[in-house]
């Protein structure tokens, strides 16, 4: 093993982790505050539209990001208003948009680049020089990318903010008990909106990732990853810096299954890893996973 | 009066759709009355277009019935999608391997083939449900995973070689189309496999309405405790309600492998799986509600092609998912206002 490989196949780990990353902590965010968001999936698809069609009108890469996360709030707002305003069914609506976003784009994808497969070429992320870090192989150029500093700097705040803060901590009473968060007074309504919008604003981010990287959209490019980011959001135990960790997992399993192309292992048992490791995970297997007591139900204020 | 009330709702979000759609219609600069005359007179209007709708339809009508008796449950199965994938393989690996059989055994050997491959699948998550109470969403989600790796997997050996497709099942396998009964039917994928979805729309309403054991499994899915204490075998009877969903949505075989192929396919599937929760949901769980709600997208779905050269056929993706979610939120609109009055 020599030190090349080992940083490149860090390297490679990281990249892949970046989406998964900032839809598992959105995740757990949106499902934290008691709302189902299975919408991670087709939010990564609208957030990587979103970059292609802000790069491609305006020509710079920012205002691509910043549609990135637009896309995805819009999803989530769409998502919490059906939810969370009109109290239907969390999973149902989650795959109602996931539904929606494949067809929207390649709707859009039709209208605006008159192909069904893919977008032209748009503008990549700018690379920072860092001093230091970015004269290291393989990984440096990672420290120089503002989007990696961005989703690193995101899923380190989103942990600080769920467990330091007031907020945070209101945010997860929301989701365990939203009887006893409103009899102190707290809107179960307003918090709840605010976890599935910051999941919306992060997973769109993601999706910017994934087409800030090729430089393009391509139809269904989000490929199941925001189902993985579910399943690592259930294997970190709906606590970010776990679903970071488990996104981490994924993403080095899936560097495996990249670099060992035609090896002993099938490729296809690694492919399948992280599914049978959240399965075992909500098995009990590997210590208890409790989702947040209220996950899922909708909340009716009492009648006054 | 009851089946009325519970039509509005569906009504409602279709209708809510359909403006919506052409909003999106009139965005792309075309006139929304003359692209859903074209749908309408190019799906209804001949033979052709009402068999494309039975043959879309047939597919929907299992998974509609999967999900919708999971749903009476109280279980929410997600995973229609890799059942049937699962179900569609080994219906296409048993059909080719036996080739040389009679089809009075090849036939009804390929069909149990199928509900048993559809059934095991959902095996899994129904006894870690029943053991140890793992949500059954995540648990069926992965499962469609697993089963797409998986089919990938065996397919290194079972694939035809440089395609993703298997070699052909014998001729004792096949169901035959209808055009070889209604000529009427001519040069439309619909084949005999509908009158199996409509024996199986039979036997859900029946199992659920007209049996002991479709009682108990109303019971579990409305109240769990209540099942519990009235003596019902709860852990049980969930097992066996989701491995029946399987059992339904590995049906799904029948109809692409058997009636229409000749083969299996990967990525066949087109999502039926997950539009059985939206037939599901729009057919209110009911399987005359999902017959109806399978042809509805059905039609919907090829109605989708004849328009394409107008407007680009996704919107009829769009349109599907607008009707879920319109479905979802007048459903608990209409119910609210159901108990005030009641109140």
């Amino acid at each position: 093993m020599t030190p090349d490989l080992l940083l490149s196949a860090l390297a490679q780990t990281l990249r892949i982790s970046v989406p998964y990353g900032l839809a598992a902590v959105g995740g757990a965010l949106s499902e934290r505050g008691g709302v189902i968001n299975i919408a991670l999936e087709g939010i990564l698809l609208m957030g990587a539209l979103g970059y292609v069609l802000g790069a491609h009108f305006t020509g710079s890469a920012w205002a691509g990001l910043a549609a990135a996360a637009l896309a995805g709030l819009l999803v989530a707002l769409v998502h919490a208003f059906v939810t969370v305003t009109c109290r239907a069914d969390q999973i149902t609506s989650s795959l109602g948009l996931n539904l929606a976003a494949l067809g929207l784009s390649r709707f859009v994808l039709k209208e605006v680049f008159g192909s069904s497969s893919n977008s032209s070429r748009v503008a990549g992320l700018p690379q920072w020089d860092v001093p230091l870090l970015s004269a290291i192989p393989f990984v440096g150029p990672l420290f120089g990318n503002p989007l990696f500093l961005l989703a690193a700097a995101l899923c380190i705040a989103a942990w600080a903010v769920l467990f330091r803060t007031p907020f945070g901590l209101r945010l997860r009473a929301t989701g365990e008990h939203p009887e006893a968060a409103a009899t102190l007074g707290l809107s179960v309504a307003k918090l709840r909106y605010a976890g599935v919008l910051l999941s919306g604003g992060f997973a769109g981010l993601g999706g910017a990732w994934l087409a800030a990287d090729q430089r393009s959209f391509t139809d269904g490019m989000s490929g199941g990853r925001g189902y993985i980011a579910l399943a690592a959001m259930i294997v970190g135990k709906w606590n970010p810096l776990g679903a970071v960790a488990a996104c981490l997992l994924f993403g080095f399993c899936e560097t495996l299954q990249i670099r060992l192309q035609g090896g002993a292992l099938p490729n296809e048992f690694l492919q399948m890893l992280p599914y049978v490791v959240t399965m075992v995970v909500l098995a009990g297997a590997i210590g208890r996973a409790h989702p947040p007591a209220a996950v899922g139900v909708p909340y009716e204020a009492e009648a006054k | 009066m009851r089946a009325l009330r519970e039509l509005v709702g569906p009504l409602l979000a279709v209708v809510g759709a359909l403006v919506v759609g052409a909003g999106f219609i009139a965005v792309v600069g075309q006139n929304p009355f003359a692209v859903y005359g074209k749908m309408a007179a190019g799906v209804f209007g001949n033979a052709y277009g009402i068999g494309q709708v039975l043959f879309r339809a047939t597919p929907l009508v299992f998974t509609g019935l999967a999900v919708a008796l999971g749903f009476r449950a109280g279980l929410f199965n997600i995973g229609a999608e890799g059942q049937c994938v699962v179900a569609a393989f080994a219906v296409a690996i048993v059909g080719a391997t036996f080739a040389g059989w009679p089809a009075i055994i090849l036939l009804p050997l390929c069909i149990v083939t199928a509900m048993l491959a559809g059934a095991l699948w959902a095996l899994p998550p129904a006894i870690l449900k029943a053991k140890v109470g793992a949500h059954e969403v995540i648990n069926t989600i992965m499962m469609n995973f697993i089963a797409l790796a998986l089919v990938q997997y065996l397919g290194h050996d079972a694939f035809v070689h440089a395609t993703v497709r298997t070699t052909e099942i014998g001729a004792g396998a096949r169901i035959p189309r209808l055009e070889a009964i209604l000529p009427f039917f001519r040069g439309s994928p619909v084949n005999l496999s509908v009158v199996l979805a409509g024996l199986a729309a039979v036997f859900v309403g029946w199992l659920l309405w007209r049996t002991t054991f479709g009682y108990e499994l109303r019971a579990v899915g409305l109240q769990p405790a209540a099942a519990e204490s009235a003596g019902i075998p709860v852990p049980r009877t969930r097992v066996i309600a989701l491995c029946l969903s399987g059992a339904l949505a590995g049906l799904v075989g029948t109809n692409f492998v058997m009636g229409y192929k000749g083969f299996f396919e990967a990525g066949f599937s087109g999502g039926v799986g997950f539009l059985g929760i939206a037939v599901a949901l729009l057919g209110r769980n009911h399987p005359a509600g999902i017959v109806l709600a399978a042809l509805f997208f059905a039609a919907l779905s090829y109605g989708g092609l004849v328009i394409n050269t107008d407007v680009p056929k996704e919107l009829v993706e769009i349109l599907q998912a607008i009707v879920i979610l319109f479905a979802i939120t007048l459903h608990v609109a209409i119910e609210r206002r159901g108990r005030r009055k009641a109140a």
